[in-house]
């Protein structure tokens, strides 16, 4: 081997090795985080974790139940605007979508998929806080479901467009409408996909914090009433890791690992749900 | 992909006027079924332009009077004043790029790393569990990469980074005044660790297009493996490994919760690291409920206003780079 040749072998290696770290590096990076997540908080999760509302600062024991229900009370008030706004605009997408009003459609979902969340909170601020004068759990269903939208269009305009054509013809053949054949024969054969999409929105917007500060607010009591101020698991989060108190803090662990492990729940089942329906994909 | 050709085959009724043939009747039902169909997708399609346009009318309309008071000189005024109502934003947005370039810098050759690592050198059985895992990175809400922010981060830092990097690059202006914890240095690892899935998953879609025969033919010229992706794939997926950056970029800029939890929060503009810096998110987050005289939530509305246009120019730009390479598909929009 000549001595230039044996140079550029040895760069191909050198820079093989390196890509491998910089791509384990990244990789390291999420098991650090979980494992501290883990190491820091699991010691802390125990029944009354889950069952009781946090007690006054200083005092030790409580729990974030009121945080867990209202996570869950928010969110699914969201899904439940966003999901038929978000798949109908995926579903004008692949359908009709060919056209300038598509085009349009497309890029300003992506584009607002990139919009600062903090900026959506303020706006569902000015509509739904601002002319009322109080905070609500409903202004901070609406801010996460805006989130929503972008994304879900995006995604089930994919799913959708997955389909065969020669499945969409076969109905059209058989006299079937348009819209029948859209949604009896196209949406329910993507459906798998779809509700990946849903499950993922819903996971990224579980996490969400900064919409729901001016909106939802927070509360340090259990509340079921959506016009009221409610609490949020990562709004706790954020209020006991900034605080000044240990016990908080050990909260905070506890509470982001419930918070983690809800969003791995959602992403691995959205997951399962795309790979009984497609089989691995790529 | 080719598309069905979707107008509809008129059907007689349509050009010859009402016909008397019942079949004909009932076809004609099928088709304003149809066109209820078409016209309720096309409502929920038009609620995203409009949703862009009312955040954008909300944030001027909102900001208006900040912006007559105070003018362009808000951009490059660094004094933030709550009791003088005297606001300038630029210490927040020197803040908001700074760290997010920095960002920038160290995600960058992570993320290009995955990328070409998974399509280019990974053997088959890891790629999917690397993929996944790089893109749980996304799934991490940012409150909690906050929290690891402030309690192992920071801790890290200050034990076993900030010393050795001062004691040899210590005579730099970036690494002048005492570490405490919350600093522009700490931001930027965070937000790094933030964005790196978002530019892998892209940057992984465009360098899956680059043609096999690209390769091959680097290859069959005797280039070595690592020279055939320097000189073949790379330059191929130019445009789209940009735009992937310029995507992250725009992640950066907007980040709220987490850079608020570890940046420091002050006003001032520090060619410093290791100094607590601002961003305009985070200032939003912190000061929005304490804004407590319509001229002060006036001048957050206007920081709103100003992040809102950079995240859309960026976005747009990177959307239309990504677009060339990837034709248009949601590359990206995808945390999973």
């Amino acid at each position: 081997m000549s001595g230039g040749t044996f140079r550029r072998h040895l760069m191909s290696r050198v820079m093989t090795a390196l890509v491998v770290v910089l791509a384990f590096t990244a990789v390291l990076a999420l098991v650090l985080i979980l494992g501290n997540l883990i190491a820091k908080g699991a010691s802390s999760i125990d029944w009354a974790f889950f069952t009781k509302s946090p007690v006054p600062a200083g005092e030790s024991g409580g729990g974030v139940a009121n945080a867990i229900v209202g996570t869950a009370i928010i969110v699914g008030l969201a899904a439940l605007i966003g999901l038929p706004v978000g798949i109908g605009a995926g579903l004008y997408l692949a359908e009709y979508g060919s056209g300038r009003l598509g085009f349009l459609v497309r890029f300003v979902a992506d584009v607002l998929n990139g919009t600062p969340s903090i900026v959506i909170g303020i706006v569902a601020w000015t509509f739904l806080v601002k002319p009322t004068g109080r905070f609500t759990a409903l202004a901070g269903s609406v801010a996460l479901a805006i989130l929503m939208i972008p994304m879900l269009a995006r995604t089930t305009e994919e799913m959708v467009r997955l389909v065969p054509h020669s499945l969409r013809e076969a109905a059209l053949a058989l006299g079937y409408p348009r819209w029948r054949t859209s949604l009896k024969i196209v949406a329910r054969t993507a459906l798998g996909g779809i509700v990946t999409g849903c499950l993922v929105g819903i996971a990224r917007v579980a996490g969400e914090t900064a919409p729901l500060l001016f909106t939802a607010l927070g509360n340090l009591n259990f509340s079921l009433a959506v016009n009221q101020p409610m609490q949020t698991l990562s709004l706790q989060i954020y209020v006991y890791a900034t605080g000044p108190f240990d016990e908080w803090h050990r909260m905070a662990w506890a509470a982001a690992l419930v918070l983690m492990g809800l969003v791995l729940i959602l992403a691995l089942t959205a997951r399962w749900v795309t790979r009984q329906r497609y089989g691995s994909v790529r | 992909m080719t598309t069905l050709p979707l107008e509809p085959v008129p059907s007689p009724s349509e050009e010859t006027g009402p016909s008397p043939d019942p079949r004909w009747q009932a076809l004609r039902g099928v088709d304003r079924s149809d066109r209820i169909y078409q016209r309720v997708l096309t409502a929920f399609a038009l609620a995203l332009p409009f949703l862009i346009l009312v955040i954008l009318g909300v944030l001027l309309v909102n900001a208006l009077p900040a912006v007559r008071r105070f003018g362009p000189g808000f951009l490059w005024t660094s004094t933030w004043d709550p009791v003088a109502e005297v606001y300038g934003a630029a210490p927040m947005i020197f803040g908001t790029l700074a760290s997010s370039f920095l960002a920038l810098l160290i995600a960058v050759p992570l993320a290009l790393g995955v990328a070409i690592f998974l399509t280019e050198f990974s053997p088959r059985w890891l790629r999917q569990p690397v993929a996944f895992l790089v893109e749980l990175l996304a799934a991490i809400p940012s409150v909690v990469y906050g929290l690891w922010g402030i309690f192992v981060l920071i801790p890290f830092l200050r034990s076993y980074v900030v010393p050795p990097l001062k004691a040899v690059f210590g005579w730099t202006p970036f690494l002048q005044g005492a570490f405490y914890g919350n600093s522009l240095l700490a931001g930027g690892i965070i937000l790094a660790i933030m964005i790196v899935p978002y530019i892998a998953a892209v940057s992984r879609e465009v360098l899956l297009a680059v043609p096999t025969s690209q390769r091959e033919a680097a290859l069959a010229m005797g280039a070595t493996r690592w020279e055939a992706v320097r000189s073949a794939v790379l330059p191929y997926g130019r445009a789209g490994l940009i735009g992937a950056i310029i995507l992250g970029l725009g992640r950066a800029l907007g980040e709220t919760m987490a850079v608020t939890m570890v940046i420091g929060n002050r006003h001032d503009i520090a060619l410093s690291l290791l100094q607590p810096a601002y961003t305009m998110a985070a200032a939003i987050a912190n000061e929005f409920s304490e804004a407590t005289t319509s001229m002060y939530l006036s001048a957050l509305f206007e920081v709103g206003l100003i992040l809102f246009v950079l995240t859309v120019v960026v976005n747009a730009v990177a959307r239309i780079l990504i677009w060339r390479v990837a034709r248009g598909a949601a590359v990206g929009s995808r945390a999973l």
